[in-house]
């Protein structure tokens, strides 16, 4: 008996909405080829769902026509985008030399024990993601760490690490930058 | 040094020196007039030629020479900025970002001017978060003036920047990774030649600078080649943003003239090395560039002079103190940690040899370490890397660096802590050292393999099989 192709999974609705489409296909422009948008829509598809999932892959592929596999090669390579949602914050401590040094593996530890998650794990009530980041380029203030909002803590001991969670845990602040 | 006037740092104190309006207060977009209107792109490159400014990124290649590495028949140049600042300890592009981003497009502008290219793509890491907003602010600023755009100073000059965001990958601050990575690729570096300045970014003719080495270009088209070549060592002129962290008092960023030792840096600028205690080692400019021991610390840190102590070079001039409580070994666990989870995979010899140097590595760290793990460790080191020949980039080369200059330096300490840390059970297991070792395994004699089914009975010979 020959081979039968596997069926097909029904087609779902489509995630992407029009507008974000509109702003992925707006950055056309700047690239000689389409397929150097790549990065920018993973950026603005994780942006706005703190996540990019299969389906959001095929469809970012299809806009930039090329495969979903070389999307997907990318994306994987990087490590930075999850297919499961993130904590509304996403929070890196550092582990890199000048902020090992100063016990930074400790702090991520202690962060992490606190919080009851392992390094690269969300918080059961899905305020918090904390993982650890080779050197974030703040070692001025190391030992440091950075929520993905942009703001950045340190120097900072075990009293400093509880600190920084609890104001992390009221949300994000994505306001203008300060030095 | 007393006459030594910091550019770089110029405006960094002044209040809003971010914004447009107090850059230009300050001679601001002056040299990028001067060059885009009284000067011919080939002068603007022999000026940087002349003034010897070498690459400030990593590999210190001069700026000058590598633009006019593009073929001189081109139709269309790209300019990538390399704003991937990720070897550990390093921060000096980030603090001009945030704080003088014109300086830096106006280093864009004349560069772009001086190579002819009217795109340019400032590639720069997703963890300066607070940086792109301010350089997105600062481009839109410089647009609406007419410093980028169409016709910039009614001189027909086209300049368009974008800003590219990476997503937390080491590699990409390796050139051509930093090119695939824009092109929507994984950021795997390419085998050169060709380099970038023939056949780059969307294989047109591309020139990769860094930030730093970018802004100090409108310093020297303002106060020339001689004012440049006047400051530093000799084949290492100009001023240099230096980093120190770790172990001291004060985590600073400093402008100085290249050549500056790393003691003086501990105690005239970081406020000595932290809770009095005395330096053990320093790493001289991000770890890849290896380890400088506390007598090798007045090595004065510039391009040439690092290779006497066996560092592999000036690097990011990112120095890292490291105290004497703190022991060597726990150096080399977080290098190890560091290469082992940022190389690419692209090469095998750097995918298995880092992963396979952390595992050694946090093997002595447990209590399970060898001796001779030293000298299996040195001889893979050494054959580890673009030096030896056996990568594709200089990734690698980073990682056998900090080990290379840890057994030479240390070896006494390091023999010290393997021999007084013996753990039971952490150690190798008779298994390893009988692969080690190169003895004959039997796998199945002692557990490890399911045995093989009887030969099939027609066989006419079984491969691995003594023959009847």
């Amino acid at each position: 008996m020959a081979a039968e192709a596997p069926t097909r999974p029904p087609q779902k609705t489509a995630i992407l909405t029009e507008p974000l489409k509109e702003r992925i296909r707006a950055l056309f422009p700047r690239y000689p080829s389409k397929r150097a948008v790549t990065l920018p829509a993973l950026h603005m598809v994780h942006e706005h769902y703190r996540c990019v999932p299969l389906q959001a892959m095929a469809e970012i592929a299809e806009i930039l026509e090329i495969a979903p596999a070389e999307v997907h090669d990318t994306m994987s390579f990087y490590g930075f985008f999850p297919q499961a949602p993130l904590g509304d914050v996403r929070v890196w401590v550092c582990r890199s030399i000048s902020c090992m040094l100063r016990g930074g593996d400790e702090l991520l530890g202690h962060a992490c024990k606190r919080l009851g998650i392992e390094p690269g794990e969300t918080t059961s009530d899905g305020k918090l993601t904390v993982e650890f980041a080779e050197c974030l380029g703040v070692c001025d203030h190391a030992p440091a760490a950075l929520a993905d909002d942009g703001r950045v803590y340190g120097p900072l001991d075990e009293a400093g690490v509880d600190a920084m969670l609890d104001e992390l845990k009221k949300g994000r602040k994505d306001e203008a930058p300060h030095i | 040094m007393a006459t030594f006037e910091p550019v770089l740092t110029r405006n960094w104190n002044v209040p809003d020196a971010r914004t447009l309006k107090v850059y230009e207060s300050r001679g601001g977009y002056q040299a990028a007039r001067k060059a885009l209107t009284t000067m011919d792109p080939d002068a603007v490159v022999n000026v940087v030629k002349d003034s010897e400014l070498r690459g400030r990124g990593g590999a210190g290649f001069p700026c000058g020479l590598k633009w006019t590495f593009l073929p001189k028949d081109r139709k269309e140049t790209l300019m990538c900025v390399n704003g991937d600042e990720s070897e550990p300890a390093t921060f000096n592009n980030r603090y001009l970002l945030e704080r003088d981003p014109h300086m830096f497009l106006e280093g864009i502008l004349i560069s772009c001017f001086a190579t002819r290219a009217s795109t340019a793509y400032v590639y720069l890491r997703f963890e300066y978060i607070n940086a792109y907003k301010i350089m997105e602010k600062a481009i839109e600023e410089a647009r609406a003036a007419g410093h980028l755009g169409k016709n910039i100073y009614g001189t027909g000059f086209d300049l368009d920047v974008w800003l590219h965001r990476g997503a937390g990958a080491y590699i990409c601050g390796e050139e051509t990774g930093l090119i695939e990575s824009l092109e929507g690729k994984r950021g795997w570096p390419r085998i050169k030649p060709p380099f970038p300045a023939i056949e780059g970014a969307f294989r047109k003719p591309t020139v990769v600078n860094n930030i730093e080495t970018l802004c100090c270009v409108p310093h020297i088209i303002e106060r020339g080649a001689s004012w440049f070549k006047s400051i530093g060592t000799p084949k290492s002129y100009g001023p240099k943003l230096y980093t120190v962290s770790g172990h001291v008092e004060k985590q600073v960023c400093v402008e100085l003239p290249l050549g500056v030792t790393t003691r003086q840096l501990i105690d005239d600028h970081a406020g000595g090395v932290w809770k009095g205690r005395k330096a053990k080692a320093a790493v001289p400019g991000g770890i890849s560039m290896g380890l400088l021991s506390a007598d090798e610390l007045d090595t004065p840190l510039d391009f040439e002079s690092l290779r006497k102590p066996g560092c592999l070079g000036l690097g990011t001039a990112a120095v890292t103190v490291i105290d004497d409580h703190t022991p060597i070994i726990d150096y080399l666990v977080n290098t190890a940690r560091f290469f082992a989870h940022e190389s690419c995979g692209q090469c095998t010899p750097c995918r298995e040899g880092t992963n396979w140097m952390n595992r050694t590595i946090q093997r002595i760290k447990r209590g399970g370490g060898r001796v001779e793990d030293l000298d299996v460790m040195l001889h893979l080191a050494n054959n580890l890397g673009i030096i030896p020949g056996t990568t594709i980039c200089g990734l690698a080369d980073g990682a056998a660096w900090p080990i290379k200059n840890a057994v030479a330096k240390f070896r006494g300490e390091l023999e010290d802590y393997i021999r007084s840390n013996q753990v039971p059970g952490a150690g190798p297991t008779p298994l390893q050292l009988d692969i080690a070792a190169g003895r004959k395994v039997d796998l199945v004699a002692i557990g490890n393999a399911i045995p093989a089914p009887p030969p099939p009975a027609g066989a006419l010979h079984s491969p691995g099989r003594p023959s009847a």
